[in-house]
Order: structure tokens, then sequence, then C-alpha cells
């Protein structure tokens, strides 16, 4: 039986693409932002998934304003890296799993999630930034990936209500899939920014913080925060966070907060980054080598606290 | 007919990008989406008013789009991931934009961003009806008449 062993959410700044592109990462702007993730890629190094699950959204690239679906599931083979104005970013083609991804269309449309199917996709940064920032840049993905596209950009997006729900509806799909895979569930965007208009720079660590507190102790209550609430607080492009809690969705109640990595800026957003994993006295018998590295993570990010910035 | 009006048009500097701007924008949406292609990125170079005619905006947004002015091209139903590809045929990041929607001067955007951003105290609400953050609901239904039920044990 295919599981879901871990969720990891991240943001998906284009500016963070930019910067691994250009061999920016070791100028001291940068190396704040990606020294955050050096623990990450370790833990996924160990962790090793056999397939990850990328929930992100696309900027205008794959969906213009002609079609808009709310939320659509990457069943191709592949999908190559988009030009988004500047040519294709030098990343590899994303491969897919198509058996997984079919097997996940019909058991979540059965649970009443109408989602939609795409055959032929191309995926921007919202999907390549945070795999650079999980496992480097290769020169193949180590493993396939199954995008899910959220509609975010044009409003209103799905509630944080419903994206949570679908992640429930996934992970039932996965965890009826009888292949015995180990799958990672990527939750991407936010945190607080907003890039259009004149309150363009925005940035409230505080919603942030509490955010990503609770995303492991009281997720429910990040359900009930309304659109205009994300708006308002977290800047018009904050409510990218939607998207977090399909990832929470997909994982069990009770889970281990692994790793966090908070910065204020990149280019105009704040990074946030989380890593959960399912409460371990739950998860005993198949942790292993992981769960030592967890603990050992915990120590690590506790003895390196001031290297983990928070907000100012 | 006047645009509808919503809640969120209370936040400041805020242009929401919603079904009314997206139907009003969506020839400039469009012509960005175009820019996608190098060569239509070329042929937008080498002439942009003729260009522009091969869309169908009205002449204030065309006059946007020319002028570079990115605040009006979101308030006439431009999008902002849709008009970065406008800024980055410029060859313009995101945060140039940025900087240039709130007016300010590069080097002033980058170090307010250095500095921890835009507060967003004094920043939530035009009307000044909401100065604080709003109270997250709480939980509905059983939740809620257990929760009640406790507190009034304690209390009495």
């Amino acid at each position: 039986m295919a599981k879901i062993i871990a969720g990891v959410s991240s943001s998906h700044v284009p500016a963070i693409g930019a910067a691994i592109d250009n061999k920016q990462t070791e100028e001291p702007y940068w190396k704040r932002v990606f020294s955050g993730f050096e623990k990450s890629k370790e833990w996924m190094a160990q962790t090793k998934p056999d397939v990850v699950i990328l929930i992100y959204n696309d900027h205008a690239s794959a969906f213009s304003v002609e079609m808009v679906p709310t939320f659509a599931l990457g069943c191709a083979a592949e999908f190559p890296p988009a030009d988004e104005g500047w040519g294709p970013r030098p990343v590899p083609v994303v491969k897919g799993h198509p058996q997984l991804a079919a097997h996940i269309a019909q058991s979540v449309i059965l649970d009443e999630f109408d989602i939609t199917v795409v055959n032929k996709m191309e995926v921007d940064h919202g999907l390549t930034v945070p795999m650079n920032l999980l496992f480097g840049s290769p020169k193949e993905w180590p493993c396939p990936v199954i995008p899910v596209a959220v509609n975010v950009v044009l409003y209103p997006p799905p509630t944080g209500h419903r994206c949570f729900m679908l992640g429930r509806a996934i992970r039932k799909a996965v965890e009826s899939y009888p292949e015995d895979l180990r799958v990672v569930v990527f939750g991407t965007g936010g945190m607080s920014h907003q890039i259009s208009g004149p309150r363009a720079g925005l940035i409230n660590s505080k919603f942030d913080k509490a955010f990503l507190d609770n995303l492991t102790k009281d997720p429910k209550k990040l359900t009930r925060i309304q659109h205009l609430e994300y708006m308002r607080e977290a800047g018009a492009e904050g409510i990218e966070m939607v998207m977090w809690l399909v990832m929470r969705g997909a994982l069990e109640d009770k889970v281990d907060e692994v790793y966090r990595f908070y910065t204020v800026p990149a280019s105009n957003t704040a990074v946030g980054h989380i890593i959960l994993e399912p409460h371990r006295r739950a998860a005993k018998k198949s942790a292993g080598k992981a769960k030592k590295l967890a603990g050992k993570m915990k120590r690590a990010a506790a003895r390196t606290k001031t290297v983990v910035r928070r907000s100012r | 007919m006047a645009r509808e009006q919503h809640d969120y048009d209370d936040i400041p500097g805020t242009y929401v990008f919603d079904q009314d701007r997206s139907r009003q924008g969506f020839g400039i949406n469009m012509f960005c989406m175009s820019l996608m292609k190098d060569e239509n990125r070329k042929a937008f170079k080498a002439n942009e008013a003729e260009y522009l005619k091969k869309f169908n905006l009205t002449p204030e947004q065309a006059d946007a789009i020319l002028k570079r002015d990115y605040n009006r091209m979101l308030e006439l139903g431009g999008n902002i991931y849709f008009t970065a590809k406008l800024g980055a045929t410029d060859g313009h990041s995101f945060r140039h934009l940025a900087a240039t929607m709130t007016g300010s001067s590069q080097d002033d955007y980058a170090n307010m961003m250095l500095a921890g951003g835009r507060s967003v105290e004094g920043n939530r609400s035009k009307s000044g009806k909401v100065a604080k953050p709003t109270k997250v609901a709480k939980k509905p239904s059983k939740a809620k008449a257990k929760t009640r039920s406790k507190s009034r044990s304690k209390r009495g």
C-alpha cells in the first residue's frame, strides 16, 4: 500500500529560482535564504520518497485567463518547465507518475472533488523552486512528481477548509493504491507577501509565525481563516497559504514538527518552510533512520536558533 | 453598471483580481500571455502600439501598457502575474515592478524589504474600521457546545 510519510511546505518565490539559475546562492543576501534549506536537503536525501505530490499554483503559465481550473491534477508522463518571460528555467523536465495520478483522479472525483485532469502541462517556478530548495540542482529529479495546481490567482481561490479536505481526499486515494510507495506531499507558496499595487511589500511575521505554529498544533483553526483575513493580514498574494492546508489535510491529525525555517525577505516575500511527519508514536515501526535524523535536526535547529531568523 | 462593491475593496492599495476585473482585463492579460514567446516579445518591442492592435484593448488599457503604468493596468483588469511578463520583457523583476507600483525608488523599496517589509499596522483598512486582526471564528456546532458548558462550569 502507498503511504504518505511526510509533508513539506515552502515558499516558491521566483527570485529564488533566478538566484539559483544565475549562481548567486553564495551572495550574502541569498545565502541567508538558502542556508535555511541545508538541513532540509539532508532530511530529503535520507527520506528518499518514491513520489512527490506537489501542491502549487500556476502563475499564468499553463493556465491563462482563458481557462481557470480551481483544482487541476497533472496526470501526464512529463511536465516541461515553462517560459515565464525570461526563457524556461534550466531545470530538468519533471517526470510524472501517470498511474498514481490516474488513481488519485478516480478516487477524489468519486469522493466529490471535481478535479480537472490535465494531460499536457508546463510547470513554472511555483513547482520548480520548491523542488530546488529540497532536492538541490541535480541533472534529473530523483523521483516522479504529481503536480496539483490550485487557482489562487483569480479571486476567489478555494477556501482553506476546502483545501484541507482535498488533502484528506488525496490521503485516502494514496492509501488505497496497491503499490508500496512512500509519498511526500508538498504545500507551496506564501508566506505573507503582496507584490501588486501601492501596498506591495507588506509582510506580517506575526501572522506567519502563528500560521506555522497552528499548522502543527491546530490546523482546523487555520481552515476557518477567511480570504479577506488572508489578504488583509498577509497581503493580497499571501492568500497562497491556503495551499499549505492541502498538504496538512493529507497528513494525520497528529504530527511532529521536524524542522522550520523563516526569514524576511526574499525579493518581496517572507520565506517560510516547515517539515512535518506523522506523530512519532504512531510511526514507531517504520521510522527508524528518519526518526533519528528528525531528532538530530530538531536539536541542531535549536542550537542554531540565531541562524533561523524570526522576523525582523 | 458600476463595479459591485466587495468587503475586500476596503483593503488599501490593493486591486483584488476578481471575476469582474478578469472579464474587464481579458485583453491586457492575453496580451501579456503572448509575451511568453520570444518571437512575440521581439515583435512587441519592434513596434509596441502596432502590436497592441492585435488585442481587444480599450484606449485606456493600451495607454496604460505603453506608459508602463502598472497600477493602472491592475485597476483596468490586469493581474500582476500577467503584467509581470511585460515587466520581464523589459528586463525587470517582480521586485522592480513592486517598487514602481509603490512609488518608491528601487533602493528605498529594497531597504524597506530588508528591514522587514511594510508593516500591516495602519495598512489594514481604508475606512479605518479594522485596526486589529479579526478573530478567527470559533469551532462550529458540537465543539462549540462543549466549550460553552466547560466555561460555564468554571465560572459557576
